[in-house]
């Protein structure tokens, strides 16, 4: 059943055709417990451990809102220049699929708690492009479906499926722009810009890591393409669980050239749902899309309004934290580096890495030189978030620190760091365990030759003499006396300078 | 006027997953049709200054601090489920052979 879409290339697709965007968002929170129910929403729990009557849609249960989830939700609606709602009520989305015991979502329909909003958002060459936010509501997750007896895990083919209802009832909240238009050729590069500042604005706000690889932050991307200069839009496709910044760029680009061949060719394209396929970075055919008032919503009548306070909701506006692309602009400008070099920053994740290393302490330019260099080519090695490397900021400043002093050069700050992702500890007990400080400190090193001449004068006269090969014995005196500590070579150049001899 | 058509009560059984036949079609869409009826009365006698009612109350933002409390054991959760596999809800195919 596998049919291969015709593709025309992506140029000759934006010579006939203007896409048209729409992207929704679901964010989930990083709340304690669930949106209508006191369950922990921690990850890693063993299956159906953290359900209760409520999120399991037993009779007689019945939901009641979390506060934190609202805050959260006013809060994102703000940072998006968003009305909040001065009253809105959550409503039923009825439709009858495993995932949801309750065989309905709570969602909110045609009163979400946010509104007519927008997020200006930086392109690579630093040009701004204002996305307009339709809306943004309060929603619960599904459960996780595990389909057994079919090939890699798949629904189709499937004898059963198995259910684990701990994820069912985590706070959502979804985030729908209203219809991109004017991207042009951008459409792809606007899609994933919008989502990665997006993204940078939830974390931002502390109201969810928002990491993507771990589906705590997922994109579907509505794309349709009208014959230029058309105003009407055209049948538009829903690509589904685009769940990393780089696909959303991929799965925008796919449908353009996928939807401009159905045109070309004198077809319709079919409105669908389509699944965004990581390996190949194409799309398949999903079900057909059920019409929105197959969902049947109707106001949910066990959850009373939300008609937030108009003090409260000042409250988190005068509290909302620098948003990130003001604080981009503000550290590109004190760490004196190009938009391009910033934009590489934010692509490798390292803005809050550094900013908290310079906290600690550090140089912009150093903290920006280990965690773009060396940490950042180990995060991509083990394929892990920059931050999750087990180095903190305060180490990273330590070596540098150390850097700065003289104890350690370059090459020894490597092995020091690299001690510290192997688990030998803090900077300071790699360089005793490891030996590593340089006596840098002339001086002392100096001495230390001095007192080795002054001991061995008969080695001293056979130097003096040309047989600078005996230097070896003089090297040995002062390694000893410095316990190893000394730059072997420098040692002998100062021994060698010393005698008056040339090397 | 009909309230609700055969034709709409055969697209909601399908929405709802149940297989209805022809003689139950015929006998739900009239019963159907008879408390939309009734219900519907409803609004012949509600003006335009009478909002739609969804809540009896005048209850507003009842919310609960996020605070966890203990959740059913996995075994207390499955006890109700007519099948399971692996700690979780067993449920028949989901999609069919298309």
């Amino acid at each position: 059943m596998t049919v291969t879409d015709e593709l025309v290339s992506y140029e000759d697709a934006l010579e006939s055709y203007d896409p048209v965007m729409g992207l929704e968002v679901h964010v989930e929170l990083g709340t304690k417990t669930k949106m209508f129910c006191c369950c922990s929403t921690s990850l890693g729990a063993e299956p159906n451990s953290q359900t209760c009557p409520t999120c399991l849609g037993l009779p007689g249960s019945l939901p009641v809102v979390n506060a934190t989830g609202v805050e959260s939700a006013i809060k994102i609606g703000l940072a998006l220049n968003c009305e909040i709602a001065e009253w809105c009520r959550f409503a039923r989305k009825n439709y009858f699929y495993p995932d949801m015991p309750k065989n309905f979502q709570t969602s909110q329909y045609d009163e979400p708690i946010a509104f007519n909003g927008y997020l200006d958002v930086a392109l690579e060459d630093g040009e701004i492009f204002r996305v307009e936010i339709e809306r943004a509501h309060m929603e619960e997750d599904t459960g996780k479906s595990t389909h057994i007896g079919g090939a890699t895990g798949r629904i189709h083919g499937a004898s059963h499926s198995l259910l684990d209802y701990n994820r069912a009832g985590i706070p959502l909240i979804e985030i729908v722009t209203k219809p991109i238009v004017g991207a042009g050729a951008r459409a792809p590069e606007v899609a994933k810009a919008y989502v990665t500042e997006l993204r940078e604005l939830i974390r931002a706000l502390g109201v969810s890591e928002a990491r993507m690889e771990m589906g705590q932050m997922r994109c579907d991307v509505n794309l349709s393409l009208r014959p230029n200069g058309t105003e009407t839009f055209g049948t538009r496709s829903e690509t589904k669980n685009v769940n990393s910044l780089r696909s959303v760029e991929r799965a925008v680009r796919f449908e353009i050239q996928r939807h401009a061949a159905v045109l070309d060719s004198g077809g319709t394209v079919v409105q669908e749902t389509r699944h965004f396929n990581e390996d190949t970075g194409s799309t398949t055919s999903g079900r057909i899309k059920e019409e929105a008032e197959d969902y049947r919503y109707f106001p949910e009548p066990d959850l009373v309004p939300i008609a937030p306070e108009r003090a409260w909701v000042e409250e988190l506006r005068a509290a909302l934290p620098e948003l990130p692309r003001v604080r981009r602009q503000r550290l590109k400008a004190e760490w004196g580096i190009s938009d391009h070099e910033m934009q590489s920053v934010l692509n490798a994740g390292a803005i809050d890495p550094i900013v908290a290393t310079i906290d600690a302490g550090a140089p912009a330019d150093q903290a920006r030189k280990w965690w773009m260099g060396e940490l950042a080519r180990r995060a991509n090695e083990d394929d892990v978030e920059l931050s999750a490397l087990p180095i903190t900021p305060e180490q990273v400043a330590r070596v540098c620190a150390l850097v700065a002093e003289g104890s350690l050069n370059d090459k020894l700050a490597r092995q020091v760091i690299e001690g510290v992702l192997a688990g030998e500890g803090d900077p300071d007990q790699v360089v005793d365990k490891r030996g590593l400080a340089v006596v840098s400190d002339e001086g002392a090193l100096g001495a230390a030759v001095d007192e080795a001449i002054a001991a061995n004068p008969g080695v001293a006269d056979k130097i003096r003499g040309g047989k600078v090969a005996a230097a070896g014995a003089l090297v040995g005196a002062v390694m000893k006396a410095t316990r190893g500590q000394a730059d072997a070579a420098r040692v002998r150049e100062l021994i060698l300078e010393k005698l008056g001899v040339q090397g | 006027m009909p309230g609700i058509t055969r034709e709409e009560v055969a697209h909601l059984g399908r929405l709802s997953r149940l297989e209805l036949k022809d003689e139950e079609l015929d006998h739900f869409a009239g019963q159907l049709d008879e408390i939309i009826g009734a219900v519907a009365r409803v609004s012949e006698v509600a003006g335009e200054d009478v909002p739609p009612t969804s809540h009896p109350l005048p209850l507003t933002n009842v919310m609960r601090p996020d605070v966890v409390r203990p959740s059913l054991t996995p075994q207390q959760a499955l006890s109700g489920a007519p099948a399971q596999e692996q700690q979780r809800f067993k449920v028949p195919q989901i999609l069919g052979e298309e």
